[in-house]
């Protein structure tokens, strides 16, 4: 047992190390040089990253260990997104008390829509979630306007009260978020030879919220109400003649997966103040699930992988053009170089959606456990062939 | 009188591509069990067998036309398509006109073929996996095909006109009595409308009056029984979402006037085609059409001004605000047999 | 007075008069058999005792508390355990932490938000759930997948949960159905240790009369959904009224 929590220490510590040093691990390519453009290490998607990270880390918690599918879990980051831009305009442009709203608020609002949609299960919850969030992406694009901003958008405006704040900045601006004085987009450079890495206070200040999210989730995992999630999914009959309530346990699931969405829509808004009825509509919520299916549900490192993937996928991957294929494969004789371009087109760039849906039916298909299930395949076919190796020269190792 | 008799017409294009789709949908779900988020998708395809058709139809070559000049003096070049050479000039532009009718003919097979590849292919294999992980993979699917498309076909939505006969309106008020210009309905319309009714009826008669529909309709009841009786089911199931995939498509191909196709439509319609069938009941299918029908038109009485100036937004919503009530008061749906999908 | 009461219960399923005055009296710390043939209402009224029916008639008492309108959950806690047909266990656990779940269950109660604590800090459960590993002899298996376990395995774990919750009535349906002999003779015994070390009423509903007479100190036949007799073992094997509505049924 005590092995089991070391290894998840070290898991907690790897990712910390993989958080913090993401702008160099992500700018591996000199500035300039023909792969810079697959440079991630930008402070826009790193925060990204580590943004949707949480929001997956959150979901997981529900449908990972109780295996209830919502389909409806963007709306949680849609309503934290509102919160935390209504604080900006109301408060002050501190993100404290605009991210602690954004989690009260998706905590309230999935506290009522999980109640009434855990009242079913299976493909029934799955609907009702998919019901409520669809509902609250139309009020949001149209009659709450005074509220969302409509089709526009929240934004933040010269003339916001901001009682602890002020309305502008002495040169007329919109203040931008900050924490204390530091302000979320300020960056700083870091030139060392040819290569730039960059490092964006307000990165860093989400990637600390995702080690201490994630912290949170492997202690939940860990924990006898962790255990009781994974038996609800295992069996619920059991657990009713067991003399345990399932309702509870599920709806304190969802609601502090609903709490982690608010979470992130809430960061979302201080790294960019502005919130749109777009970020709660229902394929947002597929995206999550996406996102936690390919990196492996139920697992604790999946979700953090599965964001990390798709969203450098989305930006980096979608940037390669046939131009570029056509510099990759120039060394191929002329026509072999046009036809591998022809057939890899498809796939790259604007495609890469083709290539997430395929990947994501692979996963489904023939790897249920996603990428992590993946990984510990490879981890073993490689150990079994290192011990077969081993064998005929004689080797009284035994195989581990 | 005459807002409300508006209302229900407006209510039935849409409830009868709702009606449609779902049809399909409850059909899959009853026979073989399988909750599929790629239907939306079939819809989708069905829409953009009509552009195809439309397409191969306008094929041209191009010739100079000596007897005619642009400006400049040259001679002209003219485009001519060549249904004008096989059919003649006349009776090429009856047919290129006629391209969504026709789209029928042509999307049947096609769907049918696609729908077979589909169950033989994929969903075969998911008969016995949790619906948890059918809706997932359903889903990738849904995403790998209308990427396809958008692949083929671009972004952005294409107009594909109903034929010139069918254009304009039909005004049904002054036929059944009410003061002229009041109630106006697009004449496509109504052939939406009775089109979904035939194929509904088809559908039905099939199931009802055939060997073959009797031993899908056991098989809906009970699939062991039938099987046990030596009887390959499998088969007919696999022929079964065929037809269901023909059905979704042939919504499509019929809705193309109504809305100009593009890759995204079946995402759209997807939800809302759930949505039906829930309240329908899953594995009903009257439930599947009433629900269709009485959700579109449910949506169309409340995009009613007097409506929305009581309740605003209600237009946006009210299709969810139903699904949820009936969700909770009728965990069955409408007309949901006992039993199914209930844990 | 027993500790299970049931009195006049009745239950019907549109035309089907499952049930019609059933009384039932089960004292405590005895084994009491409930045999009938297919169709006599057994599992209706096993139903009925832990709130996954509610009878339309009727009342069930149990340690003097009505046990009707209560959700099963409720039910459990006042004490009744059931073990099903086949065996109800949390296939994806491992099996301690199959054992884990009713030591949780029985000391925290029907729901507790226990969600930083780490599980192997529980010493109490942990220990709890370790000795009834023992107990039931399948400490060796406690990091395997319960799934993966034979039939007879998965029965003894499911005995094992029931009874780390210390309940004061076992309810078995049919606990033997579908075994090998072998497993079967074990689980008697099994059971017999069981009532024979513990303060604990056990109800059992059985097909296998040679379960029954290893194991039942009284024995109530049920027949088209109403209580034929209520004997002792040895006066049960040579009433007519039993004979004849066995014969009934393979006749």
């Amino acid at each position: 047992m005590f092995k089991l929590e070391k290894t998840d220490q070290t898991l907690l510590i790897v990712v910390g190390i993989l958080t913090l040093f993401a702008p160099f691990i992500l700018n591996p390519f000199p500035e300039g040089s023909a792969m810079a453009q697959f440079n991630a290490g930008y402070p826009d998607l790193m925060q990204r990253f580590v943004i949707f990270g949480i929001f997956a880390i959150g979901f997981n918690i529900l449908f990972g260990l109780t295996g209830y599918l919502s389909f409806g879990h963007a709306a949680f980051l849609g309503v934290g997104s509102y919160a935390a831009v209504w604080m900006f305009k109301l408060l002050s442009m501190n993100v404290i008390p605009a991210i602690i709203l954004s989690v009260v608020v998706a905590g309230l609002f999935s506290l009522l829509i999980g109640f009434i949609s855990l009242r079913r299960s299976g493909i029934y919850f799955s609907i009702l979630t998919l019901a409520f969030a669809q509902m609250m992406f139309a009020l949001a694009y149209s009659v709450l306007t005074p509220i969302t901003g409509g089709e526009t958008g929240l934004q933040l405006a010269l003339d916001d009260p901001r009682i602890f704040g002020a309305s502008q900045t002495p040169e007329g601006n919109i203040p931008v978020p900050g924490l204390f004085g530091l302000e979320m987009r300020d960056s700083f450079d870091l030139v060392m030879g040819s290569w730039v890495f960059t490092f964006n206070i307000g990165y860093y200040f989400c990637a600390m919220v995702m080690i201490a999210s994630f912290y949170l989730a492997i202690r939940i995992f860990r924990s006898p109400f962790g255990l009781m999630l994974r038996a609800v999914k295992s069996n619920q009959q059991r657990m009713n003649y067991t003399g345990l309530n399932t309702r509870p346990y599920t709806l304190a699931a969802f609601v502090i997966s609903g709490m982690y969405a608010g979470l992130a829509g809430g960061l979302m808004a201080s790294m960019d103040p502005l919130a749109g009825a777009e970020r709660m509509q229902w394929t947002a919520s597929g995206e999550v699930v996406l996102m936690t299916i390919l990196g492996g549900a139920g697992t604790l490192i999946g979700p953090v992988l599965g964001a990390g993937f798709i969203k450098y996928f989305e930006n980096i991957f979608s940037k390669i053009n046939s131009t570029i294929l056509h510099e990759w494969f120039a060394f191929l004789p002329d026509g072999l170089e046009d036809f591998i371009v022809a057939i890899l087109y498809p796939f790259i760039g604007k495609g890469w959606h083709l290539t997430l849906g395929i990947l994501f039916m692979m996963v489904v298909i023939f790897l249920p456990g996603g990428l992590v299930e993946g990984g510990q395949r490879i981890r073993s076919w490689l150990q079994k062939r290192k011990s077969e190796k081993n064998t005929p020269n004689g080797s009284t190792e035994p195989a581990e | 009188m005459d807002a409300i008799i508006l209302q229900i017409l407006n209510g039935l294009d849409k409830g009868s591509a709702y009606a449609l789709i779902a049809l399909g949908l409850t059909l899959i779900f009853g026979t073989l069990g399988v909750v599929n988020f790629a239907h939306g998708a079939l819809f989708m395809i069905g829409a953009f067998c009509a552009v195809t058709l439309s397409r191969i139809l306008t094929l041209s070559h191009t010739i100079i036309d000596e007897t005619k000049t642009d400006f400049l003096g040259n001679p002209l070049k003219v485009d001519v398509p060549y249904v004008h050479d096989i059919f003649g000039v006349a009776a090429g532009n009856v047919i290129i006109d006629w391209a969504v009718p026709l789209a029928i003919l042509f999307a049947i097979p096609v769907m049918i073929a696609v729908g077979v590849i589909m169950e033989r292919g994929l969903i075969k294999h998911f008969y016995k996996r949790p619906h948890a992980d059918q809706i997932l993979v359903t889903f990738g699917l849904a995403i790998v095909l209308q990427e396809v498309i958008k692949y083929f076909y671009g972004a952005n939505p294409i107009p594909t006109p109903a034929p010139e006969a069918f254009k304009g309106s039909f005004d049904f008020g002054a036929a059944v009595g009410f003061d002229p210009n009041l109630i106006i309905y697009p004449y496509w319309r109504i052939i939406y409308f009775f089109f979904a009714t035939l194929i509904i009826g088809g559908v039905f008669a099939f199931l009802q009056f055939t060997t073959f529909g009797m031993v899908v309709r056991a098989g809906m009841a009970d699939r062991e029984t039938v099987g046990l009786l030596g009887i390959n089911i499998d088969k007919r199931f696999t022929i079964m979402f065929g037809i269901a995939a023909a059905v979704a498509g042939l919504a499509g191909v019929m809705y193309t006037p109504i809305n100009s196709p593009n890759y995204h439509m079946g995402m759209d319609f997807l939800v809302l085609s759930f949505v039906v069938v829930v309240v329908g009941g899953m594995g009903s299918l009257p439930g599947a059409v009433l629900a269709g029908f009485l959700l579109g038109v449910l949506e169309s009485f409340a995009s009613m001004r007097e409506v929305i100036d009581i309740i605003p937004g209600i237009n946006q919503i009210i299709i969810y605000l139903v699904a949820i009530i009936i969700l909770l008061t009728r965990p069955r749906g409408l007309m949901g047999r006992k039993g199914v999908m209930e844990d | 007075m027993g500790i299970l009461e049931v009195k006049n219960v009745g239950k019907r399923f549109g035309g089907l008069q499952a049930l019609s005055d059933v009384n039932l009296s089960v004292r405590e710390n005895s084994v009491h058999a409930i045999i009938g043939p297919n169709g006599a209402g057994k599992s209706t009224l096993l139903n009925c005792l832990v709130g996954k029916l509610i009878p339309d008639t009727g009342s069930v008492m149990f340690d003097g508390q009505s046990v009707l309108g209560r959700a099963p959950y409720e039910i459990n806690q006042m004490g009744i355990s059931r073990v099903f047909q086949t065996p109800e266990i949390f296939g994806d656990l491992t099996v301690l932490e199959n054992m884990m779940i009713p030591c949780f269950a029985k000391r925290d109660g029907a729901f507790e938000l226990n969600a930083i604590s780490a599980i192997p800090a529980q010493r109490d459960i942990m220990e709890q759930a370790e000795h009834m590993l023992e107990d039931m002899n399948m400490a060796d298996k406690r990091h395997m997948h319960a799934a993966a376990m034979s039939r007879g395995d998965k029965r003894r774990l499911e005995i094992g949960m029931c009874l780390s919750q210390q309940p004061r009535l076992l309810l078995l349906d049919e606990p033997t159905a579908g075994m090998a002999r072998a497993d079967t003779n074990n689980t008697i015994d099994l059971l017999k240790q069981i009532s024979d070390e513990r303060d604990i009423t056990i109800a059992i509903i059985e097909h296998d009369m040679h379960v029954v007479f290893s194991l039942a100190d009284r024995i109530t036949v049920l027949a088209q959904g109403t209580p034929l007799v209520e004997d002792d073992p040895q006066n049960i094997k040579g009433n007519p009224k039993v004979r004849e509505a066995y014969l009934g049924e393979s006749a």
